[in-house]
């Protein structure tokens, strides 16, 4: 079987998110491939990883096969340490107990900022997309790891609206706008992870993916990418972290 | 009175003044309770998502056509459609809009905002819940650090950027909400209103603070001795609560912590007709399930025995080992 053969593009994304976080952090984390790499992370490597999720939990255990549907139900409440009311557990963001944020996007741009609200013009919208949730709060607050879909139209120079900030112009635009802590760390892609300069807060990318070459990444992408001085390949999904993931996820409900 | 962003402290004041807050029983029908719903009102709703939404004051606002409703919730899911669908609201103020992550874009949001003159007011899913504390609170903003540096306050200008007069640090000031009327449904309550709430209780303890008024939906009525017996789980106490109605599976196709799990086979169904067609596919919708029962019990009839069941079951497993 060849390497692209053994996972799907949505495993593959989990599980490099998975390995961006570190045990014995607390980790606050949107519904789909967050949750499931969270949840991947902590049942591999990182026992001691406390889950936050929105709709008010505190270190989340969420059972496998058993995926909630959102970060407000139930399921996310099962042998969890503690509920909260909502705006309660997003004011830990702003106190800064969290380590980092985890959330998907639907459109991000060179400086990491993320747009889940409108496609085209905000007064006359092509699309209304749903909104921010609570993106904007944890993008805001605290350090981000973004997973997504790397397409062309959700690469983009410039997003459309910036929903949930990342380093907004680059340089020092973020913190002058009122965000002194946090910003767009990590992102993940079915194609590359990528971070950001530590001086004009551009995107750039770190690591390819198994069996992704560098025009690959630079063809889906709508802007001209900067690759890291250090560009490495990431190792590929140990059979030990597909197994994992698959059974917490039997149904492929966020890993189709 | 003309309307303002903010309700002026006095004002409030005097309908908090002219509430009956004694310790009455408050029991009454759907149709009843309905009645404190007016044309025009500002409608606060309780849950999040699919949990704990009190679908059948809707479903009841909803047959009653009530008209230019504005509604808050912190997240919506089926039920903003259906507030636009049916045409109770005409905006709605929320942080997230759309049926549920699993199904993508919801298509009765997309043709009301973008084509139906209907306004989908966003702000960041904290915003929300500091926009309730501080109407729970009584005070007229609260600040926070969130939303700065985004688009979403350009669309706000409801929203005031500071320098903090004490540190000299850029804040964002959100208005306190204080809705005329709270919808919020709970596992139980006394005919007074002490409201215990089981499992997530989302910001339905701001909400019912800050509401002029309250119609609470219920699972069960139980004895005011009852929720004597365990007052650490009361959130909500009965002085803020108007009306008590008691209506088993109040949340459904939606989840009610503890007793049932979404009615997934239903929202799926929901989500197919609608998203292929938001305006005759919604009509057909609320015709079969929303006008057409005589009854809330023929409703869940139509979403059928073997669907509530399955949800039911689902629910209950949050409490096994």
């Amino acid at each position: 079987m060849t390497e692209a053969q053994r996972y799907t593009a949505s495993e593959i994304l989990a599980i490099l998110s998975a390995r961006q976080l570190q045990d014995g952090q607390v980790v606050f984390a949107g519904i789909g491939v967050p949750l499931l790499a969270a949840t991947l992370a902590q049942r591999t490597r990182c026992p001691a990883l406390t889950i936050l999720f929105e709709g008010g939990v505190v270190g989340a255990f969420v059972e496998p096969g058993k995926l909630p549907p959102s970060t407000n139900d139930q399921r996310c409440t099962k042998r969890a340490n503690m509920v909260l009311g909502s705006a309660d557990v997003l004011l830990l963001l702003q106190r800064g107990y969290v380590d980092v944020g985890f959330m998907g996007g639907a459109q991000i741009d060179q400086f990491g900022n993320l747009n889940s609200s409108f496609i085209g013009d905000p007064a006359k919208p092509k699309t209304r997309l749903p909104g921010t949730g609570g993106g904007n709060d944890i993008s805001s607050l605290t350090n981000m790891i973004v997973a997504m879909k790397h397409e062309k139209r959700r690469f983009v120079e410039k997003v459309d609206f910036i929903t949930s900030p990342g380093f907004i112009r680059g340089g020092t635009s973020r913190r002058d706008s009122g965000l002194p802590s946090g910003g767009m760390w990590r992102v993940i892609t079915e194609l590359a992870v990528f971070g950001f300069d530590d001086r004009t807060r551009r995107i750039k990318v770190l690591a390819l993916n198994p069996g992704v070459n560098r025009e690959e990444v630079q063809d889906n992408t709508g802007f001209r990418l900067d690759f890291d001085e250090k560009l490495h390949v990431t190792s590929p999904p140990t059979d030990h972290e597909l197994e994992t993931l698959r059974m917490l996820d039997p149904d492929r409900l966020f890993t189709a | 009175m003309p309307d303002t962003l903010v309700e002026p402290y006095t004002r409030l004041r005097e309908k908090m003044a002219q509430r009956d807050r004694s310790l009455r029983e408050k029991v009454v029908s759907l149709e009843e309770a309905a009645g404190f719903v007016q044309d025009g009102m500002k409608v606060g709703i309780g849950g999040s998502t699919m949990s704990r939404t009190p679908m059948a004051m809707l479903w009841e606002l909803i047959r009653q056509h009530r008209k230019d409703l504005s509604i808050s919730r912190c997240i919506v899911s089926t039920d903003g459609d259906l507030v636009f669908g049916s045409g109770i609201a005409n905006h709605v103020v929320t942080s997230w809009f759309a049926q549920g992550i699993l199904w993508g874009l919801s298509k009765v949001m997309r043709h009301h905002v973008e084509n139906g003159g209907k306004r989908y007011e966003e702000w960041s899913h904290m915003a929300v819940g500091m926009r309730f504390r501080a109407g729970g609170m009584g005070v007229p903003f609260l600040p926070t650090r969130a939303m700065l540096g985004s688009d979403i306050v350009g669309q706000r200008p409801e929203a005031k950027q500071i320098d903090c007069p004490f540190t000299g640090e850029k804040l964002l000031l959100v208005p306190a909400l204080n809705p005329d009327v709270a919808l919020i449904h709970v596992q139980r309550c006394d005919p007074y209103g002490n409201a215990q709430i089981d499992g997530l209780q989302f910001m339905d303890i701001d909400l019912a603070l800050a509401a002029n008024s309250v119609i609470l939906t219920t699972e069960r009525i139980v004895s005011n001795d009852q929720i004597r017996r365990a007052p650490d789980q009361t959130k909500i106490p009965f002085f803020c609560v108007d009306a008590v109605v008691e209506v088993p599976y109040g949340s459904a196709p939606h989840e009610c912590y503890g007793l049932y799990e979404p009615m997934m086979r239903h929202m799926e169904a929901y989500v197919t007709q609608v998203n292929a067609d938001p305006v005759k596919g919604m009509q057909e919708y609320l015709d079969r399930y929303f006008y057409s029962p005589k009854s809330w019990n023929e409703y869940l009839s139509l979403i059928g025995m073997d669907e509530v069941l399955e949800a039911t079951q689902k629910g209950r497993s949050i409490y096994n080992d």
